[in-house]
């Protein structure tokens, strides 16, 4: 159905007479300019998709964006405050967890929805809840590595 | 000084024009591999650097940045030479209006034989700039040193002056030769040193551009009509419902039926409102027949290599193992499936491509266009992945196609179910193997054939007197790609190609001769290696996993494998759990050792290591294609499993230093043994071999059953 939608992106509130059964994800990307989310399936398999509606993980792909109505949208553009990484990104570049990077947007939000309900995971936790997101390129064990660095840490990390 | 080569070295100038030092390379580089080793490489004339105004030295590579990491390690090579920081240094890779001709990123090249021409760039450029400084600075060149892109005289530092005043207004040419003096490893002060990542920054802000997310101003996104089926024909079409709904432009040209929307999901829908009748082939073969056609028709056998007496050394063993191995299709599966995004307007035309391969598809699209390949422009930004599987490029040609019929731009970002139907698969492959030892252990028969790999890896990297490799000459792409094929749909280079199965069929057949004598694998392979390179690397490997020598199966589920790939050793050894229940294996620990010669990037060539480990752990566990004939029955990763977290065990990697060497390959050999090393880590925890990748749990069950 076509409706005017409010939500925050990334702090930003966005006003869109849109049909509100569009993919987040193609919303974002086509009417948004916010192209950090990726397309990789289209089915919820792989999760390059992944955003935050409010705290909760969401694969873009398969969320409408009438879903995100009223709420707040985190992209990977959301994380770094005022040209300041968040500590996770700067833990992925430092431990090495990425190499084509297409994957990158959705595990830092994965990972961040994982430290801000569970700020002390195990290794066993982080595998768990990333266990979905496939990364081709084999950066798991520094992804890994990367987000153990962070778990823990400073509260800004969540 | 050379001539130039038309419009890339023209456009070439009037960049430089702006104020800089130019260097021209013309170099006849050793490609050492024939089929890229062509004319055109060497006696082309290509600019590969320029140092701005500003001291910021920008380098054009043909090369493209698909996660392998050349973004950083080529500006190593390029820092060291030139005496710059590598945070100096800006990569333009894979814009074939800007960068010399390269036939692509694959077969581990990068490093290997661009690296070279680049270092000797630097070289020269090195050298024409302290020729500069020293008139300037009124002092001999020889006393000259740089830092940092600063140049100053020996012991008097203020005397010195700078790579960027040096290259504000003078405008120099040299050729750069093979006289160009490359530096030596000790001398190293940004080669052999980790560097992290130059495109981490942009790839965790989200600003790092892949070709779906560059935007034109009236672009449309494609949306194609596919058969259901590879062999497919089209009978009746009627686009008449989906022409009607809003905003959506039918294009039918050249064999392609497209939806055109502003919105991706609405040319989907319209796709899908289309009427289209197919008459489909009879099915020929499936997953499980195709080994059998393969060894009919994947012929005739093409020798590789031979020494000494192949049939008297058969006729006079005893102790053979005659062994038959099979792997199925395997999908790229890049998280990025294919993108191109198209613009032609006034006789030219310009792409964003997530492609291996710009300047081979820049030709393509020319053909298709009728334009000259002047006026085709590929610009590559970041790849998503690649493997091997972004170098035939449809994707290209076709949103090239449609934005010429449409007068606008447009984008074809294929579906992932699109990207496993249009794959160019690693091929199935059946290979034969007989092989015998002496009594004392020596290797002193071995007789080869495979069909459907071709013959990477085929060759062991093993002393053995009496020796026959053969290969299947219809490969189905590669030189022979105008052959018919002998598989049911396109398949084409993957992450090392056909040296995952010809070491998995190799490595494996080594282990189980070793259990036949009763030995030990890692000292069954050191009595029958002579190069010194790889045995001191499996020697590496065994001290750092604390290998204990036994014969298999010892029960404890270690498997060691070598190869010898790109002109690298690697050794690896593996500890694996085999679940006797569910057939499960379950990697504990991998231990990864290489030889790649002197090493550029260390951090870097360890992730290649562990990417191509646990990227390895797909087609050695899980990852094999199911279809029956041209129709593909794994569309989606719902089916079709790629390596997770919870899968990745614990890997550690050795680099032995070998400073000797110049660089050698690192983006493929580390994959070659992880099938091998896992299969004989199986056999090895609970004495059942098996002959088929992937080895999934129905087939670890079936091979405990046939053992009992």
């Amino acid at each position: 159905m076509q409706r005017v939608l409010t939500f925050r992106l990334n702090g930003v509130e966005r006003s869109l007479d849109v049909d509100d059964a569009r993919a987040l994800l193609w919303v974002l990307r086509t009417d948004c300019a916010a192209t950090g989310a990726k397309y990789g399936c289209g089915a919820g398999y792989c999760a390059a998709c992944t955003v935050l509606i409010d705290d909760a993980p969401v694969r873009s792909c398969i969320t409408p964006i009438g879903a995100a109505d009223g709420k707040d949208v985190t992209t990977v553009e959301g994380l770094a405050r005022d040209g300041v990484l968040h500590p996770l990104q700067q833990a992925f570049i430092d431990h090495g967890g990425l190499q084509c990077g297409y994957c990158t947007s959705g595990m830092l939000l994965g990972a961040l929805a994982l430290l801000r309900a569970n700020p002390r995971p195990t290794r066993a936790a982080i595998v768990q809840a990333l266990d979905h997101h496939l990364c081709r390129c084999g950066a798991h064990q520094r992804i890994v590595e990367a987000i153990e660095s962070v778990a823990g840490g400073a509260p800004e990390a969540r | 000084m050379s001539t130039g080569a038309g419009l890339d070295r023209r456009r070439f100038l009037q960049l430089a024009g702006a104020g800089g030092v130019v260097v021209i390379v013309a170099l006849g580089v050793r490609a050492g591999l024939r089929r890229f080793d062509a004319p055109e490489y060497p006696t082309d004339v290509n600019a590969y650097l320029r140092i701005g105004k500003n001291g910021r030295v920008t380098v054009f590579s043909g090369k493209i940045e698909m996660g392998q990491g050349v973004i950083t390690s080529l500006a190593q090579m390029l820092a060291e030479e030139l005496g710059v920081s590598v945070h100096s240094v800006d990569m333009v890779l894979g814009d074939t209006a800007s960068c010399p001709h390269d036939w692509g990123t694959f077969g581990s090249l990068s490093t290997r034989v661009f690296g070279p021409a680049l270092r000797a760039a630097g070289a020269k450029a090195r050298a024409a700039l302290l020729e500069l400084a020293a008139k300037r600075l009124g002092a001999a060149a020889t006393s000259l040193v740089v830092v940092d892109g600063v140049v100053s005289v020996a012991g008097a530092p203020a005397r010195r002056v700078s790579y960027a005043v040096l290259a504000g207004g003078a405008k120099i040419t040299r050729v750069v030769d093979r006289e160009a003096v490359l530096r030596g490893v000790k001398q190293f002060r940004v080669m052999g040193r980790s560097v992290r990542r130059t495109d981490g920054r942009v790839k965790v802000t989200g600003e790092a551009l892949y070709a779906g997310d560059v935007r034109l101003p009236d672009m449309l996104y494609a949306s194609l009509l596919r058969p259901p089926m590879h062999g497919a024909m089209l009978m009746r079409l009627d686009t008449g419902a989906a022409a009607a709904m809003p905003g959506v432009t039918i294009v039918r040209r050249d064999g392609l039926t497209a939806a055109l929307h502003a919105d991706p999901q609405a040319a989907q829908r319209a796709v899908q409102a289309i009427q289209a009748e197919w008459s489909v082939p009879a099915t020929t073969v499936d997953t499980d027949s195709i080994f059998a056609h393969l060894a009919a028709v994947g012929g005739p056998l093409r020798e590789v290599a031979r020494r000494g007496d192949v049939r008297a050394a058969r006729a006079h063993t005893s102790g053979l193992v005659e062994s038959t191995f099979r792997k199925g299709y395997v999908a790229h599966a890049p998280i990025e499936p294919h993108v191109a995004l198209a613009e032609v307007k006034d006789g030219r035309a310009t792409l964003w491509a997530s492609t291996q391969t710009p300047f081979p598809t820049r030709d393509r699209v020319a053909a298709a266009l009728g334009l000259s390949r002047e006026s085709v422009r590929v610009i590559t930004p970041f790849v998503g992945g690649g493997f091997g599987g972004k170098s035939a490029d449809l994707q290209a040609v076709e949103a090239a196609r449609l934005a010429q019929a449409a007068g606008r731009p447009v984008q074809v970002a294929w579906t992932r179910e699109e990207e496993f139907f249009n794959d160019t698969f690693d091929p199935a492959s059946v290979a034969d193997l007989a092989s015998a030892t002496d009594a004392s252990g020596r290797i002193v028969f071995w007789d080869y054939a495979v069909f459907g790999a071709g013959d990477r890896g085929a060759v062991p990297p093993y002393a053995i007197a009496n020796l026959r490799v053969r290969a299947g000459a219809n490969l189905g792409y590669g030189p022979a790609s105008n052959a018919p094929s002998v598989h049911p749909f396109a398949v084409g280079p993957w992450r090392a190609p056909g040296a995952n199965m010809n070491v998995w069929a190799r490595e494996s057949q080594i282990d189980t001769m070793a259990a036949a004598l009763g030995k030990d694998p890692v000292e069954f392979r050191l009595q029958n290696l002579l190069d010194v390179r790889m045995r001191r690397t499996l020697e590496a490997a065994a001290n750092a996993f604390g290998w204990q020598p036994a014969a298999a199966p010892s029960r404890r589920g270690h498997g060691v494998a070598c190869n010898i790939d790109a002109g690298t050793c690697v050794a690896t050894i593996a500890a694996v759990d085999v679940d006797p229940a569910s057939g499960a294996i379950v990697p504990r620990r991998i231990v990864c050792a290489q030889d790649m010669g002197i090493v550029v990037n260390p951090d870097g060539a360890k992730m290649q290591m562990e990417g191509g480990i646990t990227m390895g752990l797909g087609y050695t566990l899980a990852e094999e294609l199911r279809f029956r004939g041209g129709d593909i029955l794994d569309t989606n990763f719902g089916t079709y499993q790629i390596p997770r977290f919870s899968w990745v065990p614990k890997i550690e990697t050795i680099l032995v230093e070998d400073d000797a060497l110049a660089p050698q390959g690192g983006g493929e050999p580390a994959i070659t043994t992880t099938g091998a090393v896992i299969a004989n880590a199986v056999f090895d925890a609970v004495g059942a071999r098996l002959y088929r990748l992937p080895m999934t749990p129905a087939r670890v069950l079936e091979a405990l059953a046939k053992k009992a």
